[in-house]
Order: C-alpha cells, then structure tokens, then sequence
C-alpha cells in the first residue's frame, strides 16, 4: 500500500500502538498472547464480582432509616451503623460524658501523627508521649476537675481497643528489651529463663493466655484480691507483646556488627553503659519497622478479646447485632469494622514500610 | 534510667486498679464502697444486654437493681460486669463481683463444688427446641438425624446430648459461642433445630425475619430454675438478696406496684404496713433501712411489672407468663411471709 | 565482654579483688538472685493458687479424663459419642486442629506462591488484584475475616432440600459440601500401601541415579519413572483385586445427607479465613525471596545452557527457599496458632473442646495447661522439622 507507506514517512510518529493509552494497554495488558489471556480472565471475575456488589452497597442501599424500612429491601442496611454508631464506638461510656474518650482519642492519634516525622524523635517526645498517656488517662477516668469517675468496667469500644494495643506495646517494649538482652547474655540462668520464657509464649495462641488471664488469674491471687478484668487482658497481652518485641529487638542487637561491642568494651565501658550509649541506641533504630509491625499485629490482635467478653469495638458490634432490630445486618457491620481497622493497619503498615526504606542506611 | 521510671509509674497506676476486698463480710465491704458490683450476661436481650446507649435493660439487671435498692435505697448504686459463661462463678468466687445474675441454673454441683449459695429464683426456665413449621416435624421425637444448633458451656449442651441418647437418636451439633451469631446461624437454615433455654427460643423468634414460620416444640426437655448467686460465707448479704428477690414476688402477691406504691404507705393491711417498713421490724432484722422493701417497689418495681417490661407478652421476646406467674395463678412464685 | 570490664589493675595479682568488683562472682550472685526472685514469685502463686483450690474445693488433676464427657462434637476423624471419656473428646480436637492446620498449611503455601508471583507479574492488573489482596487481607483481623466468611457460608447456599446438585454424587447446601466416595474396600487400602512403596523406590533410585550422575555424567529420569510408576501400580493392585466401583454415594435422607464425605461450613470458613489471610503474608514472603536472586545468577543459569524447567529447580528455588523457609515456617505457626479461633465459629478444635471441658468440669488451670501444651507442641514439633530442613538448605551454601 504506497499510500500509507507515503503518509508514515510524512508523519514520522511513532506508532499509535506504543504510546498513549493504547501503548501502555499493550506493554501493561496485553504484552503476550498468556498475558492477554490472563487479563481478559482477570476482567471476566471482575465484571462478575463488581456489578453486583456494587448494587449492594450502593443502589438497593439504606443509608439512615429505621430498622423496619431495612426489611423491605435487597441491598445493604447501612443505617445499623448511624443508629447505634455510639454504641460500637463508645460502648458503656457514660451519656454525656462522650467528649472525654472521643478527645482522649483525637490526643492520641495526633500524637501518633506528630511523631510520624524523623527529625522529631528526641528525647523531649517521651515526655511528650508521658504526659500526653497522664492526660489521656485522667480523661478516660476522671475524678478531678468535676470529671465524674468512670470505672475500667465502663471503658468500651474503640478507646479500648486503643488502650489495650498502645498501653500493651509502650509497657511490653522495655520488658521486650530485657527480655532480647537477657536472650543474648552470657550468664547461663538467666539466659535459660529468657530463652524459655520467650519460646513457650510464642508456641501457644494468644487466646489461651487471654483465657489464664480470665479464667486463672483470679486463682493465683491471695484470698479477697481480685485484679481489674480490662488490667488482666492487658496483662495477658503485654506478656504476649514482650516476647515477640524481645525477638525483634534481638535480630537488631544481632545486626550489631562486633566491632560496636570491641570498641566499647576497649574504651572500658561497663555492660549497662555499652548497651545503653552504644549498641541499644542503634539496635533500637534498626528494628523500629519491625516494632511498627508488631504494633499493627496487637491491634489487630486485641480484637480476640471478644472471646472473653471483653467490650472491644468488635463486641460492641456484636452486642448491637444480638438487639433484635438490627439482628439480620451483620455484614454490613462488620464490613465497616473492616473498614475501621484497614484504614488503621493500612497507615501503620504503610508507615513502618517507609520508615525502612528510609532507614535503611546499609552496615 | 527512663525506661526504669517510665516502668514504676506505669505499675504504680496499675497497682491503683487492683482491689483489695475484705472475703467473709460481704456486706460490709458492699457497703463501705457504696455499690454493688453485679455479673450479668451482657448478650441475652430481655435478661442482661446494654440498650443502643449502653444502659442495662433486662430481667436480671433489674434484679440486682432491686438488690441495690434494698441496701443503699438507690437503685442505681450497682455496677454490672458482663462475664462470660465460662468466667462467671470464677468471678463470683474470686470477689470480683458480689453478685451473680447472670441467668445461671441452681444445680447442686454449683451449689457444694463451687462454694456458690444460689437464692430465690427469679425465672423458672427449661430446655426447648424451636423449628421451621416447613419441616412439619410436630415433636422432639421425630428429631432423628437432625442438626442442631446449641450454645456451649452451659447445662444446654450437656442436655441435648442426654436427650438424643436416651431417645436412641442421632444428632449433629453446631455449637457456636455467641447467641447472636447462633440465631442467625439457624435461620439462614445451617441446623434443623436451635435448642436452649424456653425463654431465649421465644425471644429468637421474635427476632426473625418470619416469627410464625417458627415452631416452638412441646417438649420441655430439662428444668432451669435461673437464680442469683452469692459466695459462701455471709449469710446476712444472702439473706438481703435472698428477699430482695422475694420482696418483688411478695409486692405482686399483695397488689402493690410501683406506681401505688405511696398511697400503700398508708394501707391499715398488717400485712403491707409489715412489709413496707410503715410498722417497722423487717429492716432490723436483715440490718438494712426498714424503707428496704418500699425502695425495692417504688425504684424497681414488683416481679409483675419487671417481667414485663423486660420479657412480657407486650416486648419483643413476647413471653407468658407460665410457670413465672403467682402461684395463685398457677405459677411457681411464691413467697414466705415477710414477718 | 563481661570479664573485659575490669578496671586496669593498679596493684598485681597479690591484692585479691573484692568480690563485688569481680565480674564472675557478680554475675553468679545477680543470677542466684534472678533464680530466687522467679523461684519465689512462682512459689507465691502456686500456694496461693493451692489455697484457693482448696478453699473453693475445686478438685486438681487429670481424674476427669476417664470420666464420660457427655457432651457431642460436630465432626470427627475418629469414632466418637457422647458416651466417650474427655480423653478420647480432647483427642478428637486435637485431630480437627492438625486436620485444619495440615490441609490450611498446604493451601496457604500454594496460594500464597501463586499470590506471590502474580504480585511480580509484568501485567499491570494481575499485579494489582494480587497487591489489593495482599494490603486488604493483610489489614483485617482474622476473627473478623472468620465471622463474614461463616455468615456467607450458611447465608447464601441453600438448605439441603433445594441443595445444588451440579454433578451426580456432588450437592453443594447450608451443611456443607457432600461428594460421593468410593465405597471402602480391602483394594484401597493395598492401593495406598503400593503408592508408599512406589515412592520409598522412588527415593533410592533417586539416589542412585544422582550416584550415578556423579560416576559417568549420564543423567537418569529417575522422577520421571517414579511418577509414572506411582499411577501405574497402584492402578494395577486395583485391578488385580476384581476393579471394585461400588461408590458411597450421598442422599437425602430425613433431616440431612446420609453417605458420601461431607465437609461441613464451620471447617470450611475456618479454612478459608486462615488460608486468606496467611496466603497474604505468605505471599510477600514469596515475593522477597525471589526479588532477592541477583539478576546475574539466573543469567549465568542461562549462559550454560540450563533449560527453563533447571534454572528454577536448580538455581532460583534453592536460594530463594534459603531467604523464604525462615519466615514462612513462622507463618505456618502462626496458621496453627490461629487456628484456635476456631471456638469463635462453632469448629471443634482442640480449644472449642478444652473450653467446653473447662465448663463442665471447673479445673480452669488443667484445661488451660492442656491448650498450652498441645499447641506448644505442635510448635516446637514443626520448628524442629523446620529448623533441619533450613540447616539442610544451608548447607549448600558456600
């Protein structure tokens, strides 16, 4: 065809096929006859899966009705979550008093998202996390400042699951630290207690000992002592937590390479002091991805709590479904619980991703 | 060291939650803190389950509220903590609660093996079981080779299986923890057959999508006399939620509610005048304010009025009253005399 | 570095160093202290725990085990009756919870391979369909997953009246997955025993033809063989033994389904959960270990003239498995840890059974030791396994 041949030599464009959408559709989709292949079968679930779901959610869906409109139609009731939002976010809280958890939470995550940025790691952030947790704490149990007292009882809903992740993290991290260097000194007992300590926690289900801290604690206590129930999952929780940091901040201490511990020891610096100018202030650097990533698994984890009667968010949630009028909306509500904690896990574990790539500076 | 001191002020505040309680004086430890702290179920609609705002509504919730009532004439001087089946008489024996209402049948293993004393019982219960009318199964006999949907941990499960066996039939169970997940469970048709207290099978068939497609089968196959619990030990604090439960079944008997409650104070009846503390005797002698009994009714109400509010024919669980009704109308409910 | 930290002598060995200055002696004295304090606090709760058992009368020991559990269990790979002891109960949980964490391993590890590779694909949307798994099963709590997968399970298939009835002798409804299976017979179980046996002579003619690879340079198709005698043999046993067809075919019956293999939804979602959410984790697992090969070695691979099929086996795989067994051995741990949710969704595990046991009996403290110990030693059981297979992997290393 010399026409074309002509109009091509004129133009001098590449072809139409390698740029554009038509070009990345080819290099991206469509590069081989298998690649092709494998995106039209791609194509053929989504086309499957997504119309009707999307009518679900979106069309045949109530948004903020009462409970007996909701029975009328096929799609999604999501007026569960408006009608008892207080319930699963808050959970007993006393009336009126709903400021206090929801500003203790607003302190916290603001917190969280201050200390997110490198350049503001310095010491006066740990006095800054301190009086932030007092604060945060007088706010969820009141008793000064005309603040009724809440007790733990009461603590329900998301703050709890807050509590028990963050509180569980910032005390099981220096009993993680103890634990990883106890695992790597060279005094034989309390290596022995360590390593033992460490295995046996993480070879058994964290729900087994959620189940010692409800079921047994209480027998291991003198007559008429009796602990807290929100402390003795916490407990339970921080002893789980430790043993796993313990192994993170272990595989820092390893990284050490042996140098930093001749080059102290040369300069006469005793244990406590090698290990607390020297070699913790870098191990501890190197393993903060990782810690950000045992964070994100005990939040995920304190949602197990549900199997003791605990009121965290996912109970809360559950009690709502177990009052007749909202029974039969359980996917709708536990898809937004879904959503609650991907929203969470998604920034811490996209977080901890960067701060490796950040940190990673290569010994 | 900051991690060191971060460490004690952290174990100092939690040291602050650990409560010492004085065991063998009950009473005096309840009411030198100023409240009651009561186990209640926390998921059973209509015996223990926190509304949308998180208050307490249900039959064993106002019991305790009743208990309250009687010793600090305040009805809302009581703390719930919701327990689990598996928690609830470690909570009781460890002093965690004072009270146990958490729809617990009284069984004599309870009562000696677990150092427990069970009260008067505020609802009298048994074992059911409910089925879609499409089945057209018309009794618990023809239940050979069904699937059946149960809760696990309590004398339900233990019964099913008793029942089956000396019927020489086969079952299947689906044994799931939460009663919510459990109703839903069995109307999407994954069991046959949902067994369990009479009482929750009514209050599972409100909450369907259909509630008459349900049928609740004849057979009672087991006795659950539902009371509060204490532990061993002070039999003056039994004594008070002993007959704080038989105060509410003795109002009721005698016609007195919370609403006339007041204009009662002023009855000439022997009887009421003892009962309401107008002709004192009755408060000394449980060492509560002789008012105990009218705080009960005027706060709380009589056993008539919280059975139906809760549970009645006129509230979601839609339940008669039978065998909870007075003896003299053919109920269990019965009450010594208050003198 | 603890004997290093002496300060420098100022006098010689003739002023014998105080014993708190001396380094030995010191961490000797802080260890009999570390001893002591663990000793006593355990001592201190273990006599508090002796009273209270006492005091509530709450009876100690494993007496229960022979006693009749009187309870059922949904499913079971053994005979078993409310009639049976709390032994033979705890063992049938046992069983369910290595059956769920066996089949969930084996699953877990071929989706998340799969996940794992699409994730590296050069075709845009098959890499981000697997990266969106990835994030969203990786961020949602396992319970919740477990809770919205039994809910679909029983919520959208049919009661088993209206079953669905795809393939004769496969019915799809709200109890499960029922399929027909071979009618037992003595042929299976000589077919089995021959396929053992296929497979041991498979390994040693795998050796030998190696041994003789080494020898004359000649390769032997040592796998190939084996495969085709491992179909072949058993085929024949079943012939030699009259060709027995009879299948046990499932059908309604009253209530339910009698006959044929039934796979019920509470095992199902169980699985389904735990495979989703582990394959996730696997997953990037998998992709770290191959993004981790030098470039330059699957070259070099193909520089002398290895096929495909031999660069993966011989080059890719062995170092790549080097950099994923450690991690992915923690996360089939953690499958079988997770697997004790199971309570959660009706599954009888061996918890579901523990708990229930726990009920009935009172002994809080045997019950809970039982959990701890069985899962603790299906743990340190598999990171042995797994800790050899490593230590063997590394080997080649040089």
């Amino acid at each position: 065809m010399p026409e074309s041949t002509a109009a091509k030599r004129e133009q001098l464009k590449p072809p139409v096929s390698n740029v554009g959408i038509i070009g990345w559709l080819r290099t991206n989709l469509f590069s081989t006859w298998y690649n092709s292949l494998l995106t039209i079968a791609m194509l053929g679930i989504l086309a499957w899966l997504v119309p009707p779901l999307f009518r679900w959610v979106f069309i045949d869906s109530l948004w903020n009705s009462s409970a007996e409109a909701c029975r009328d139609i096929d799609g999604a009731c999501w007026s569960v979550i408006p009608n008892n939002i207080r319930f699963i976010i808050l959970g007993f809280f006393p009336e009126g008093q709903e400021w206090r958890p929801i500003l203790a939470m607003i302190l916290l995550l603001s917190l969280v998202i201050y200390s997110k940025e490198r350049s503001r790691w310095k010491k006066s952030l740990a006095w800054l996390w301190l009086i932030n947790l007092i604060i945060m704490g007088t706010l969820m149990y009141g008793g000064v400042l005309g603040m009724p007292v809440v007790e733990t009882s009461q603590w329900s809903g998301l703050p709890l699951t807050f509590l028990l992740s963050f509180f569980g993290m910032i005390v099981a991290y220096p009993l993680g630290i103890l634990l990883a260097l106890g695992r790597r000194s060279e005094m034989p007992a309390i290596k022995t207690l360590c390593v033992v300590y460490i295995e046996m926690i993480r070879g058994v289900p964290l729900i087994s000992l959620l189940f010692m801290s409800s079921i047994m604690f209480p027998l291991f206590l003198p007559e008429g002592v009796s602990i807290d129930k929100v402390l003795r999952a916490l407990i339970a929780i921080i002893l789980f937590t430790a043993a796993y940091i313990a192994e993170v901040v272990r595989g820092g201490l390893q990284a050490m390479p042996r140098g930093q511990y001749e080059a102290a020891d040369s300069l006469g610096l005793p244990y406590k002091h090698t290990m607390r100018l020297v070699i913790l202030p870098q191990a501890l650097k190197i393993v903060i991805p990782p810690s950000v990533g045992v964070l994100l698994s005990v939040f995920k984890d304190t949602s197990l709590v549900v199997i003791i009667a605990l009121y965290d968010v996912l109970k809360t949630t559950m009690v709502t479904l177990s009052n007749p009028k909202w029974a039969g909306y359980s996917s709708e509500s536990y898809i937004f619980l879904a959503l609650l904690y991907f929203v969470f896990c998604y920034a811490m574990s996209s977080y901890s991703r960067k701060l490796e790539k950040e940190l990673h500076t290569g010994h | 060291m900051k991690i060191t001191k971060t460490l004690v002020l952290v174990l100092s505040l939690c040291l602050m939650l650990v409560s010492f309680a004085h065991a063998g004086k009950d009473l005096d430890a309840v009411k030198s803190k100023g409240f009651i702290q009561a186990g209640v179920n926390g998921s059973v609609f209509g015996f223990g389950m926190p509304d949308e705002k998180g208050n307490w509504a249900g039959l064993d919730v106002d019991t305790a509220r009743a208990i309250a009532a009687a010793i600090f004439g305040d009805a809302s001087k009581v703390k719930f903590t919701p327990l689990s089946a598996q928690q609830r008489f470690t909570a009781l024996q460890s002093g965690e609660i004072d009270v146990l209402t958490r729809n617990a049948t009284q069984t004599l293993s309870r009562e000696t093996q677990l150092g427990l004393n069970f009260v008067s019982v505020n609802y009298y219960d048994g074992q059911g079981f409910m089925i879609s009318k499409k089945l057209g199964v018309k009794s618990a006999t023809e239940l050979d080779g069904a699937t059946v949907c149960v809760l696990p941990g309590t004398t339900t499960e233990q019964n099913a299986a008793d029942y089956f066996r000396t019927n020489k039939m086969s079952w299947k169970p689906v044994v799931i923890e939460s009663t919510a997940e459990l109703a839903k469970t069995f109307f999407a048709g994954r069991c046959d057959v949902l067994t369990s207290d009479a009482s929750q099978l009514a209050g599972t068939r409100a909450i369907a999508a259909n509630p008459k497609g349900y049928a609740i089968l004849p057979e009672i196959i087991s006795k659950e006399p539902l009371a509060p619990a204490v532990r061993h030990g002070d039999d003056q604090f039994r004594d008070i939620v002993d007959f704080s439960v038989l105060a509410m079944i003795n109002a009721e008997e005698l016609g007195i509610t919370s609403k006339n409650v007041d204009m009662m104070l002023k009855s000439k009846n022997p009887v009421i005048q003892r009962f309401l503390g107008t002709s004192p005797g009755n408060g000394k002698s449980l060492g509560l304010d002789e008012k105990w009994a009218y705080n009960i009714i005027k706060q709380v109400g009589n056993y008539g009025e919280v059975f139906e509010r809760n549970v009645g024919v006129n509230t979601t669980l839609g339940i008669e009253r039978g065998l909870n009704a007075l003896w003299t109308n053919g109920g269990l409910m019965y009450s010594p005399p208050f003198k | 570095m603890e004997q290093k930290q002496n300060p420098i002598p100022i006098n010689t060995a003739e002023t014998a160093v105080p014993f708190w200055r001396d380094a030995g002696k010191r961490a000797l004295l802080f260890q009999i202290v570390a001893l002591f304090v663990v000793g006593g606090i355990s001592y201190y709760l273990f006599s508090n725990t002796q009273a209270n058992l006492a005091r509530q009368s709450i009876a100690t020991g494993f007496g229960f085990w022979e006693k009749e559990a009187s309870f059922e269990i949904g499913e079971s790979l053994i005979r078993y009756s409310a009639a049976d002891s709390y032994a033979r109960a705890l063992l049938v949980g046992a069983l369910n919870t290595l059956k769920v964490a066996f089949i969930g391993i084996i699953l877990t590890t071929i989706l998340g391979s799969f996940v794992g590779v699409a994730r590296l694909s050069s075709n845009w949307l098959v890499s981000k369909v697997a990266g969106s798994f990835i994030e969203v099963m990786q961020n949602i709590p396992v319970l919740l997953q477990l809770f919205f997968w039994y809910a679909i399970f029983y919520e959208s298939f049919p009661s088993p009246r209206q079953a669905l009835n795809p393939i004769k002798g496969v019915f799809f409804c709200n109890r499960g997955f029922i399929f027909a299976i071979p009618e037992s017979h003595s042929a299976h179980v000589a077919m089995g025993g021959m396929f053992l046996v296929v497979l041991i002579g498979g390994w040693f003619l795998n050796r030998w033809g190696y041994k003789r690879q080494e020898l004359t340079g000649k390769a032997f198709p040592a796998g190939r063989i084996t495969t085709a005698l491992a179909l072949f043999l058993p085929l024949l046993v079943w012939a030699f033994y009259g060709a027995p067809t009879a299948m046990n075919v499932p059908e309604l019956r009253g209530f339910n389904f009698q006959g044929g293999l039934t796979i019920s939804p509470e095992f199902s979602a169980l699985l389904l959960g735990l495979v989703l959410y582990t394959s996730a984790f696997v997953a990037e697992i998998v992709r770290a270990g191959i993004q981790s090969i030098n470039r330059g070695q699957i070259e070099a691979a193909k520089a002398i003239a290895l096929r495909p099929g031999q660069v993966l086996r011989l080059v890719i795989m062995p170092q790549a498995l080097r950099v994923i067994i450690p991690p992915l051995t923690s996360q089939m741990l953690n499958l079988t840890k997770n697997s004790s949710l199971a309570v959660a969704i009706g599954y009888a595990d061996f918890v579901a059974v523990a708990n229930t046991t726990i009920n009935q009996t009172g002994q809080a403290i045997e019950g809970v030791a039982m959990i701890m110990v069985v899962y603790l030693f299906f743990s340190l059981s598999t990171s042995v396994f797994m800790n050899w297979y490593n230590k063997r992997m590394a080997l080649v290393e040089r």
